[in-house]
């Protein structure tokens, strides 16, 4: 595959959706379009551990919330520029991200033991941010209403959509990169197999931190989108389990250790959270069932996800009459 | 080329390898035979560094690496496949071998490339964009010597890549093995296969129940009186040599 051809369609993926905020004018629509790229973004960062790398990590609020405490605190204990938090946000979170991955790696944590461990770090963090008094404790940081772009507040919701669509498409473009590099076919062969990676050469604690602190990173910039979106934070939003567990379902329904599975997946599960919640009027925590129900149906029908399954339709559509499946393309550039 | 010095491993009471020294001359197919439970395989990953010895060293060209994660030898040189194939599954053959590749080839195309040429060379060609997981065993054990080809090594150990295979496929592995120490690449294999071992090897050493039993040419080994009481137990060899009295 060319270089063109490999980031061509994220480029069309990223110009289609850019088009959304000039049709659509509903503040609603708009607004859970951006919840779902919070969530979007969040997601990659995931996948790139647990889908490139193999390694489940039921935790990611450690990363989102301490992206989003960052970017917040900064701005209201120190009076900084967000923007710069932001950075900073993303920072901390990749650092936090490192030491949880050396501290679990080291270890050799793997399968269920890493997941309750990065359980376990997000769990302790949002105890000690509900009780500290720097984050607010359980009233939780409110950011000044400031609305100026240089302040990273935004009059219109469509201006807010476009950074987000922005940091996904980062998101997608650091995944295609990471696809197609040595560290990429490291980290995927360290998830096939750990021991036969070694005897190929691979480091498999160095490509896990480095996974680990890269997906943390993402991560946290959700979480200070989520900060400057909602000028609101609190330890059970920052830290709670609900962005863990958005940040795993949304790769696995919507394609696994692929670039759009995350932005997939996002969009049909807040798609359907919300369709749920307006069919079964306001019951709380139907759009857990809904994400419960879709991951049962995914991990039975679909492990390949919604893109994986939208593949297989596609071929099977193309060609009929062909039942076997042959590669046409040798995938390869000549040598 | 490799050296072992008075290597020693224990699991628990177990002594799986005990005080075994033994060197590999650059440039030879060298076998290391023996019962089942011997402990060759225990010796092996002590050489790709995958167990660490109780006691003893491996040098490779005189340095000693005894204390060398396995990816760091991979780096010197040295590469394996494993007895149990340990293919990456939801990858693709051409996948596969690249990540061996990737160890001298920064560059995704160039390991990509590599990968065909060394699919070409072992007869993977047909299936380079066919899932691992699809391979027959012959096909596995193919794949399991790609990958450590790819890795371009000096010191190539293999273990067991004939156990399975039906005649006419060993027949077909055979000049692949030897093609190989043409090229330059030292070996050092394991092998369950007598008449592949003997066919292949210039020099080997026989280990049983962890200890090394006798080492040589091909024919001084087989007919070594106790290679053949490891093999066929007790008091064997002395019926052996009646029987051939007998006849004669």
């Amino acid at each position: 595959m060319s270089r063109v051809a490999a980031y061509l369609p994220i480029a069309a993926v990223v110009a289609l959706a850019a088009v959304v905020p000039l049709v659509v004018t509903s503040n609603t629509v708009i607004n859970f379009l951006v919840f779902t790229l919070i969530v979007a973004v969040a997601a990659q960062g995931w996948n790139l551990l647990g889908g490139y790398g193999g390694q489940y990590s039921f935790g990611h609020a450690a990363f989102f919330g301490t992206g989003a405490y960052v970017t917040a605190l900064l701005q209201t204990q120190a009076g900084w520029n967000p923007w710069a938090t932001v950075l900073l946000g993303i920072l901390a979170g990749a650092a936090v991200g490192a030491v949880i991955g050396f501290l679990s790696f080291r270890s050799g944590l793997r399968g269920s033991y890493f997941a309750l461990i990065t359980l376990a770090f997000a769990e302790v963090f949002r105890i000690l941010a509900n009780a500290a008094g720097i984050t607010g404790g359980a009233a939780g940081v409110l950011i000044r209403l400031d609305v100026r772009p240089e302040n990273f507040q935004f009059a219109s919701r469509g201006t807010f959509f476009w950074v987000g669509l922005a940091v996904v498409a980062i998101g997608l473009v650091l995944t295609r990169a990471i696809e197609r590099s040595r560290f990429g076919a490291h980290l995927v062969a360290v998830r096939e197999n750990e021991d036969a990676a070694r005897a190929l050469g691979v480091d498999p604690l160095r490509v896990k931190l480095l996974a680990i602190t890269l997906s943390a990173g993402l991560t946290a910039a959700s979480g200070g989108l989520y900060a400057q979106y909602f000028l609101f934070l609190d330890a059970g939003i920052a830290y709670g389990a609900w962005i863990s567990v958005e940040a795993l379902v949304a790769p696995i329904i919507g394609g696994i250790g692929t670039v759009f599975g995350p932005l997939v997946g996002a969009v049909v599960l807040q798609g359907l959270g919300h369709l749920t919640g307006h069919l079964a009027g306001e019951i709380p925590g139907i759009s857990l069932v809904v994400f419960g129900a879709l991951l049962i149906l995914a991990v039975a029908f679909a492990p390949d996800g919604a893109t994986g399954m939208a593949g297989r339709l596609w071929r099977r559509w193309r060609r009929p009459a062909t039942p076997t499946t042959t590669p046409t393309a040798t995938g390869g550039e000549r040598c | 080329m490799l050296r072992v010095e008075h290597v020693t491993r224990r699991f628990g009471g177990l002594v799986a390898v005990n005080d075994v020294s033994l060197t590999v001359a650059p440039g030879r197919i060298t076998g290391l035979i023996g019962p089942n439970g011997a402990g060759k395989t225990t010796l092996f990953a002590v050489i790709a560094g995958f167990v660490a010895p109780s006691a003893g060293r491996v040098l490779l060209d005189d340095i000693d690496v005894t204390a060398e994660p396995p990816h760091r030898r991979a780096v010197r040189g040295i590469a394996r496949t494993f007895q149990v194939v340990q293919p990456f599954a939801g990858l693709t053959v051409r996948e596969n071998i690249a990540v061996g590749a990737h160890l001298r080839h920064r560059a995704r195309a160039e390991a990509l490339c590599r990968a065909e040429a060394i699919a070409a060379e072992v007869g993977l060609s047909a299936a380079l964009d066919e899932p691992a997981a699809g391979l027959t065993v012959a096909g596995r054990k193919r794949l399991e010597l790609a990958r450590a080809l790819a890795t371009e090594p000096r010191l190539l150990l293999l273990d067991e890549v004939l156990a399975g295979l039906n005649p006419s496929e060993i027949r077909d592995m055979i000049p692949v093995v030897r093609g190989l120490r043409d090229r330059g690449i030292t070996i050092l294999m394991v092998e369950h296969v007598m008449q592949a071992v003997m066919a292949l090897s210039e020099h080997i050493y026989v280990l049983a129940e962890g200890r090394l039993i006798a080492e040589g040419a091909p024919e001084t080994v087989a007919r070594d009186a106790r290679v053949i009481e490891a093999y066929l137990g007790h008091g064997a060899a002395a019926r052996l040599d009646r029987a051939r009295a007998g006849h004669g």
